[in-house]
Formats: C-alpha cells, structure tokens, sequence
C-alpha cells in the first residue's frame, strides 16, 4: 500500500495525479514548483556526496592507474610514457616478492586467531550475563588506542633485550625470542598488534548477527537434547556464515594494506635490517617517499589493488555459495526481508 | 505547519525496527534461561584484562624513568613520574604536541561532520526518494566500499603538492570529507526507520522536498548520524598513513607527533610510552562518555551490513 504510494509519485506521470488528490492547496505556479522540487530534489542530495567522492576517492585510485605508466618527473611534475615498465621493475625486485610474503604472512597470523578468538568471545557475549554493557564496552576498549600507539606499545612489549614477553620466557626457562630478528616471530609480534586491536570489535559484529538468530531454533534444539556446544556448532554457526564472510572480506581490505604497525616496529621505520617485516605498503612508502619514485610506487599501488580485488572476489564467490547452501536459515531469512521491503 | 514535526516523531521512534528486537530478546533471553557459570565470567575476565593490560603497561613504564624498564626487579606498581614525563612530552621542541592536538580535535571533527551531512543527505535520497538510477547509482556505492581509496596516495600527493597544500591541515580533511560507508549505513538506517506514509502525509500538506527532509528524516536520522559521527571521528583520529605522507614535523597529528616521539627518544621508553597514553587519554575520554553508543552502532552496523 505505501509502497505504491510512493512509487506512484516518483513515476513520471505523478505530478498530474498528485494535484488531484489535494486540489485546494495548490496553485498552478507552486504545482509546477512542487513537480520541480520532486524531480531535481534527489539529485540535489546526492550529488555532494557523489560530486566530493569521485574527485578525492575514485579519480585518484584510476590516475594512479596512468601514473604507474609513466616515469615520473618531480621537478616539471609530468611524467614520460613508459609502458609496462614500471611493473616489470616491480615484480622483478626480490623485496617486492619478501613483502608480498611477509603482508601474506602478517595477514593470516592476524586474521584467523582473530576471527576464532573473536567467536569465542562473541558466544561468551551472547550467553545471558550479567552487566552486558560493561562487558561490550571493555572489549571494545583497545579499538580506540590508534594503530601507531599500540605498534609503540607492543614493540616494547616484544623487544628483543628487555621486553616483557622475553623477560617472561627466559623466567620460565625457555630461550628469548629474536622477535626483530627471525621474521616469523616479528610477523606474530605485528599479528598480536593488529588481533590487539580489531578482535573486540569483530566479536561485537557477531554478536550482533548472533543476536538475530532466532531464538526458537535454541528452543527446539534444546527440546531435542542438543547441549551447548552442538547448539553453536549447527545453529550459530551456519547462521553467521554470511557475517563471518563480511568480516573477512572487510579485514582482507585492511589487512593487506597494513602499515602503521611494521612501520613504528623499530626506530626506523623500514621493515628490519633483512625486510623481515617490510610489508608491500611499506615498500610502497620506500618507492614513493624515500626514493620519490612516484611511477612505480603507482604501480606497486595498482598491483595491491588488483591483489585484494582478486581476493575480495575469492571471498565473494565463496559468500554467494555459502549463502545458496544456507537456503533460508538463520540471519539470511531476516535481511532478505529488509531488502524486499526497502525497495 | 510546525504542526508536522510533533506527530511524525512519535510515529518514527514507533517504527524503530530496534525496538521490536530488544523486546524479543529480552523475552527470549529468559527461554535461554539460566545465568552462565563462573567459567563464561573467567573467560571474559581474561579478555577484559588482556584488553586493558597495554594501557596498564604504557601507565606503568610512562610513570618510571628511564631506568625502570631494565630495572630486574620493576615493581608493578606504577611510580610517580607520569607528569613529569608528560611535561617532557609536551615541552619537545620536535613532537610539536600542542600543533598536534589541535589538529587532531579540528581535522576529526570537521571530518566527521562532513560525512555525517554528506551521508544523511545521500542516504536520505536512497532510502525514501524515486529518482531516475537510484537503483544502479546505490549498488555503484556498495560496490566502492570494497575499493581500498587509501591506494590513492600518489596522485593525491602530486595533486596536494601542486597546490602547496603539503604540511597542511586541509591535505588530510578533504580526502576524507566523504565515506562511502557512511550513505550506505544511513541509507540502510532510514530505509528501515521511516515509513513511507510520513513523507507522503508532509507532501500532501504541501511540505517542500526540503522541509520533508528537515523535519522527518534530519530527526529520524539523528541517533544512526550520531553513532556515523562518532565512528568516523575516532577513524580520522588515528589515521596515520596519509597524514604521515603529507604532514610535517611542524604541524603533525597525534600519531604522527607518536611517529616523531619514537625517533627522538628510542631509548627513552618511559618517554615514548608516557606520549602513547597522553595523545590516546582524548579518546578515552570520549570512549567514557560514549562507549556505549559506538557499541550499540558497531552491533547495529552489523545486523544492517
């Protein structure tokens, strides 16, 4: 019935039938205001938005594109046709290849314990606890300390003569850790950064999508003898699929972009003496800004942008069948509706 | 007809979809029954004190000297040098910390008030007005979402250079003035908080376009504008990336000040770390007075997103 409404008047022809149904209060001038106002009003409100995002978010990510085309002059601030050449030069370059592994490397220690961690503590969060608020909100806590500050703090924490950590396993009598020398242990030591900060705020993300799981599939699995655990296993799970794909997919666009934490790791900022943690945005500073090589630090800017573009693919063909296999059920069921009925 | 303005409100906060879900949680909460045991609280405990131990330890160090930190036998109770050590802070002639925290305060705030009108005004015309390639326009937001625009920094560098903008405070703002989140989100939000009937009863009481955006979806859109403001002030606080491209020592933000910290007094950690806790006691205090709301808009993001 409403929607109908509306439609009605959003459709070309609506303007005619609208006097109609109101032909007191209009006159023929602010008719033709109103119609007016009906037709360019929406175009109005979006175009800030769309007018400010194309010129600072869009165009420089596709005049990157021709940039990383050229060879790049500083001081006539124009560039010179260069085909492929600065790609090639990227991926011929070993520590392109070294950062390419370390960001993969950094992105897995840092994503996977984070996502399970952050279910666990999202089932703990979902269970009926007392002071629910004071619980959300401490786990939300390290969100608000800025990347570069806990990068200070775990470096620190990590370090390889005094640090805490060391000073911890040497008491109990194992050996201390090289955490800036071996790059395993300097990619667990920025994984531990990164899980630091962002695992309380996936947990809050899951327990929203658990909380509209309905209840009743609870109460019939109860009813049926499942405890606990099988609860979570074969309703909240599958029920959170698509949310867990959202997660992933928004934390492998921040994750393979990491830079603040490798880069306030040690005193100078370039990745370790042997790039044990250089990462490619990392490298990508180097090019641009300690080399000012603006041409191929585009191109190394689009060959990331093409790498997470393939992997947000990956997880979008994943979500798609994922969301098929889950036919109805669970946080699916509601959004479909929402979606139906906005529009 | 102000007569508008009264009426509407009491149907908007009605139709909060939120409502509804609290109510059956609070009902099903009860179905789900018992209280959890002790080990539901440990494990929470943990998470808690895992949460709040980096904060701990920066307080702890940053009130020492420089001593403390190779000190065997370092007690683990802080010491009393926190100001001193923060007056050192702010007194380095090369963090530059004052520069710095205004910068952080003016560039968040605009920042954050320019995507919250931007968005609101965006998503305003999504979720409740017909127009020719809303459809189509929409789905081409959604779809930059997944665009990491972070990637732009080489043109936007040249772009900023050529301006003379480098070192400036603007060179940080206006990349971010707007957020593709930030329509999608408030398009997702109005969408489902007004109903359709309350646009069409103000445009048959002859409400301009206008004034039907002022007084039904400026104050539908409050809480969800409030909850965007705040995600996005926090955001724009701790960049670091771009800020540290473009700004220089003179006039950083507080990471970059944090950055500057660090390669000033390596060894110095009861330095360093008193300036983490300095430049992150802002957002604590912001976090005090509205945690909650940047919890229940993370949660509420979620279920939408």
């Amino acid at each position: 019935m409403t929607a109908t409404d509306t439609r009605a008047t959003a459709s070309p022809d609506s303007p005619v039938r609208k006097p109609e149904r109101t032909p007191r209060h209009i006159m023929s001038f602010s008719s033709k205001l109103s119609r007016w106002d009906l037709k360019v009003s929406p175009y109005l409100y979006i175009s800030p938005f769309f007018i400010l995002f194309v010129i600072v978010g869009l165009f420089p990510i596709a005049y990157t594109a021709v940039i990383s085309l050229q060879e790049w002059d500083l001081v006539r601030n124009t560039g010179t046709f260069v085909g492929l050449d600065q790609y090639i030069w990227i991926l011929s370059q070993e520590q392109f290849w070294v950062a390419l592994r370390n960001t993969f490397s950094i992105f897995i220690l840092s994503s996977v314990p984070q996502l399970i961690l952050a279910l666990f503590i999202a089932a703990m969060l979902d269970r009926n606890i007392r002071a629910k608020t004071f619980w959300r909100m401490s786990v939300l806590l390290p969100f608000v300390m800025a990347p570069v500050a806990v990068a200070l703090i775990f470096s620190n924490l990590f370090g390889d003569n005094h640090g805490l950590v060391n000073t911890f396993l040497t008491d109990i009598g194992l050996p201390a850790i090289g955490w800036h020398k071996d790059p395993f242990w300097s990619h667990i030591a920025i994984a531990t950064m990164v899980n630091f900060r962002w695992t309380g705020y996936n947990a809050l993300i899951l327990l929203a999508a658990m909380q509209a799981v309905p209840r009743d599939y609870y109460e019939a699995a109860m009813l049926d003898g499942a405890n606990a655990f099988r609860q979570f296993w074969s309703i909240t799970l599958p029920s959170l699929r698509p949310t867990l794909i959202f997660v992933i997919i928004t934390s492998t666009i921040g994750g393979l972009q990491i830079f603040d934490e490798p880069r306030m790791y040690d005193q100078n900022g370039n990745g370790g003496a042997d790039q044990q943690w250089l990462t490619i945005t990392l490298y990508l500073y180097k090019i641009g800004w300690g080399e000012f090589n603006f041409g191929r630090a585009a191109a190394l800017a689009w060959i990331l942008f093409l790498i997470i573009m393939l992997i947000g693919l990956i997880n979008l063909a994943i979500t798609r069948r994922l969301v098929r296999d889950d036919g109805g059920r669970g946080v699916v069921r509601p959004r479909r509706r929402k979606k139906g009925a906005s529009q | 007809m102000s007569a508008i303005s009264t009426p509407p409100l009491a149907i908007v906060e009605e139709n909060l979809p939120n409502d509804g879900r609290r109510r059956r949680n609070a009902r099903t909460t009860r179905i789900r029954g018992t209280r959890p045991g002790f080990w539901v609280y440990m494990g929470l405990a943990v998470v808690v004190v895992s949460a709040i131990f980096p904060y701990y330890w920066s307080f702890l160090i940053g009130s020492g000297d420089a001593s403390t930190l190779n000190d065997p036998n370092m007690s683990w109770i802080p010491g009393g040098n926190f100001i001193a050590n923060a007056i050192t802070v702010v007194n380095n002639p090369a963090v530059n910390f004052w520069p710095a925290l205004w910068n952080s305060i003016f560039s968040s705030t605009v920042i954050a008030a320019s995507v919250v009108v931007f968005s609101t005004l965006a998503g305003w015309a999504f979720a409740k007005l017909r127009f020719r390639g809303a459809k189509g326009l929409l789905v081409f937001v959604v779809a930059t979402l997944a665009v990491p625009t972070q990637l732009g920094v080489v043109p936007l560098y040249i772009l900023f250079a050529d301006l003379g903008w480098t070192g400036q405070i603007g060179a940080i703002i206006v990349p971010a003035l707007t957020s593709a989140f930030g329509v999608f989100w408030m398009t997702q939000y109005l969408s489902q908080t007004v109903p359709d009937e309350l646009i069409e009863a103000a445009r048959v009481d002859g409400a301009s376009m206008l004034r039907t955006f002022w007084t039904v979806g400026v104050v539908a859109a409050r809480p969800a504008a409030a909850m965007l403001f705040l995600f996005t002030f926090v955001n724009a606080w701790n960049q670091f990336f771009w800020p540290f491209i473009v700004l220089d020592r003179q006039s950083p933000t507080l990471p970059v000040a944090l950055s500057l910290l660090q390669s000033n007094y390596f060894v110095d950690y009861s330095i360093v770390l008193a300036g983490v806790l300095l430049a992150t006691i802002p957002l604590l205090i912001l976090f005090a007075f509205a945690g909650k709301q940047l919890v229940s808009g993370i949660m509420a993001g979620a279920v939408k997103g």
